[in-house]
């Protein structure tokens, strides 16, 4: 027997597998048994009515998909009234994602969305289609420090920061947050990425640039997780490009606690409970009794000698 | 356990790794057996497989979402959604009938009897008939023609008669003709070889279908002209119609909103997914094909 359980801080989960936001909805009970997840999570929700950026909405390129949904939703009251009941007909903790482009309003949000059954929020400041005061705040330390700290105040539900790839500097950024009260941060949103069609010389997607997801960015956002869990004490949730259980093994040896699946879910609708059986399965073969053992565990006291390590075989 | 690519242990149908995930769930993720795969012309390809029980629940309008193998030496990322041709329960198979336009397809095209292939469904809302209904106008162009294919089924069953107007560029390219026609329908074919697909031509055949009082119904799915033409006529008749849309998917079961098309719904505008509110939807509401 494996125990596949881990935390986030206070926020306990039987397994550490979770969708990734606006990949999942409660619509996946089509083809999937959705509370053999570790946790839900809902679709980034913004206040008012959204109706998203005009299609395409889509475009494929190797080792992945780049998106430009724009966000869209039926607003917070929809949202509170409608969609929360549906997700609390499962059994998985559930965490809410919500975004703003205004600091004040994001605490606002924060408030009105802690209700009975919200077991944690996800604070997504990092949509990549939006631009630094259209609430991709996580393009600056500062910006970052403010939305966590109003949003620290206004509620007493552990706060996920969702953290953007297209920083400059993450792993300062990831500092800001943990300062500013953040409980765990997500590593990380999609990378702001380009397709143009070589037939019509068009941009493929409706809004001309998008976010990248899927295998491609797994390296890149691994690599993030491994700096910023160096420089922060809280947990860290990766997310980006897992399709396998050997991808959930690394970034929880690269220091996360738990991880999200985007993609995979497109190309296997039933990928996340794969992914968790696998993972028992290879805990099993390599006699890990705990998979939260793994969290941190990369062997990385590397040679530093470069004739030393050359002189090795491989 | 090998390090596997992917994640994805689908049930597969015939194998021993039968277990079901989600029992209840009304989709799910199959592997099929590639039966046979053969032009039916210079641009349509006719795919024949075997279905486990749940994708034989499939209904006219519904939809698969392929993982088709690449056609080339790189891969592919995304599904590619395509409408049940037909739904053979007899025999425990499924036929499509798909375009070779891209990657995807082109890739589908090079599969072989015996060869397995991974789809997700039954999907999204398919056609409906209501009691009452006597005669209804099915009218289809392109790929349109094989969304619109198991209609005849749909009529079939319930005992109703059907004018089927076939249009295409030229006469080898009319197809599902035969399935209308087994199933008792008035099959017309309207061609740009011979000038009959112009729109005034179509117009008058179903306007003579309403004088006649042979229409409480219109179907369409293959082209915006035609769509446009049949939402006009249904207005003016108030004859109710139904239209099988398409738009580039990701997921294919809600999830994503990457599927969106504009609906007009008592004049406010509003966007519909097509992969689980549709594909099928009130040709009255549709703004365009
Ligand atoms: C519900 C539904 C049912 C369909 N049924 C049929 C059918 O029965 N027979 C048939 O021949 N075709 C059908 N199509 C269209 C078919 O999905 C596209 O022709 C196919 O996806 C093209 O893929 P490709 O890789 O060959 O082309 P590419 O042009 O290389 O495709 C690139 C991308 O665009 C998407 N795409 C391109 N054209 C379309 C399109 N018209 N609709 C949706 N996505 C598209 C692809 O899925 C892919 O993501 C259907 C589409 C939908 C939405
Ligand atoms: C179609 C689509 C919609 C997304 N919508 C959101 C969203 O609403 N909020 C958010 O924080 N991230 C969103 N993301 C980003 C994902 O949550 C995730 O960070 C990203 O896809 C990387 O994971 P993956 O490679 O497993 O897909 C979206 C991604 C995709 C593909
Ligand atoms: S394709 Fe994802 S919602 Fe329709």
């Amino acid at each position: 027997m494996v125990d596949l359980s881990v935390k986030i801080g206070s926020f306990e989960m039987t397994n550490p597998v979770m969708p990734a936001s606006g990949t999942f909805s409660p619509e996946m009970e089509q083809v999937m048994d959705i509370n053999r997840l570790g946790a839900t999570l809902t679709k980034t929700i913004s206040r008012e009515l959204r109706d998203g950026n005009p299609p395409p909405r889509v475009a494929e390129v190797e080792c992945g998909m780049i998106n430009c949904i724009g966000l869209p939703g039926k607003g917070i009251e929809y949202f509170l009234e409608n969609q929360i009941p549906d997700y609390l007909r499962f059994s998985p903790p559930l965490i809410v994602s919500i975004t703003s482009t205004i600091h004040e309003d994001f605490a606002a949000m924060a408030r009105e969305v802690t209700v009975p059954g919200v077991k944690a929020l996800e604070i997504n400041i990092s949509c990549p289609t939006r631009d630094p005061n259209g609430g991709n705040f996580a393009l600056h330390a500062d910006e970052t420090a403010e939305t966590v700290r109003l949003v620290r105040a206004a509620t007493d539900l552990p706060i996920f920061v969702k953290l953007s790839p297209n920083a400059g500097d993450i792993v300062s950024i990831a500092r800001a947050a943990e300062e500013a009260g953040a409980d765990a941060l997500t590593v990380a949103n999609t990378i702001l990425s380009m397709r143009i069609d070589t037939h019509s010389f068009r941009p493929s997607l409706g809004h001309k640039v998008g976010g990248m997801s899927g295998p491609a960015v797994k390296p890149i956002i691994l690599r993030m997780v491994y700096q910023i869990s160096k420089a922060v004490s809280i947990p860290i949730i990766g997310c980006g490009g897992i399709v396998k259980a050997e991808d959930v093994v690394e970034y929880m040896l690269a220091g996360a606690s738990a991880v999200q699946v985007g993609y995979a879910s497109f190309r296997n609708p039933t990928a996340m409970v794969s992914i968790i059986e696998d993972l028992e399965e290879w805990c099993d073969k390599r006699g890990i009794a705990r998979v939260a053992d793994l969290t941190g565990a990369v062997q990385d006291d590397m040679e530093t000698d470069t004739y030393i390590a050359a002189a090795a075989g491989i | 356990m090998e390090s596997t690519v992917f994640a994805a242990r689908p049930h597969v149908v015939g194998t021993e790794n039968t277990v079901d995930q989600a029992p209840a769930a009304p989709v799910e993720e199959i592997l099929t057996t590639v039966l046979a795969n053969d032009s039916i012309n210079d641009e349509y390809k006719h795919l024949i497989v075997t279905a486990s029980p749940k994708a034989l629940t499939a209904k006219p309008g519904q939809f698969f979402h392929w993982l088709c193998p690449s056609p080339d030496e790189g891969d592919l990322w995304l599904r590619r959604p395509q409408s049940i041709y037909v739904v053979d329960k007899e025999r425990q198979r499924l036929e499509f009938l798909y375009k070779c336009v891209g990657r995807g397809t082109n890739g589908a095209a090079t599969l072989k009897p015996g060869d397995t292939f991974n789809m997700v469904g039954p999907l999204g809302v398919g056609f409906s008939m209501e009691p009452g209904w006597k005669n209804v106008v099915v009218l289809g162009r392109g790929v349109g023609l094989a969304t619109l294919a198991p209609i005849s089924q749909l009529i079939a069953e319930n005992g109703i008669g059907a004018t089927v107007i076939l249009s295409a560029r030229s006469p080898d390219l009319a197809m599902s003709g035969d399935l209308f026609e087994k199933a008792g329908a008035e099959v017309i074919t309207v061609t740009d070889t011979d000038g009959t697909s112009a729109v005034e031509n179509v117009e008058a055949i179903i306007e003579q279908r309403v004088a006649d009082n042979r229409a409480d119904a219109f179907f369409t799915c293959g082209s915006n002209r035609l769509f446009m033409l049949m939402k006009r006529l249904g207005k003016k008749h108030n004859v109710p119609g139904q239209v099988a849309m398409e738009q580039i998917m990701a997921c294919g079961l809600g999830p994503c909103y990457v599927c969106v098309r504009t609906f007009e719904i008592d004049g406010v505008k509003t966007l519909k997914r097509v992969c689980i509110e549709g594909p099928v939807f009130d040709m009255q509401e549709a703004m365009g094909w």
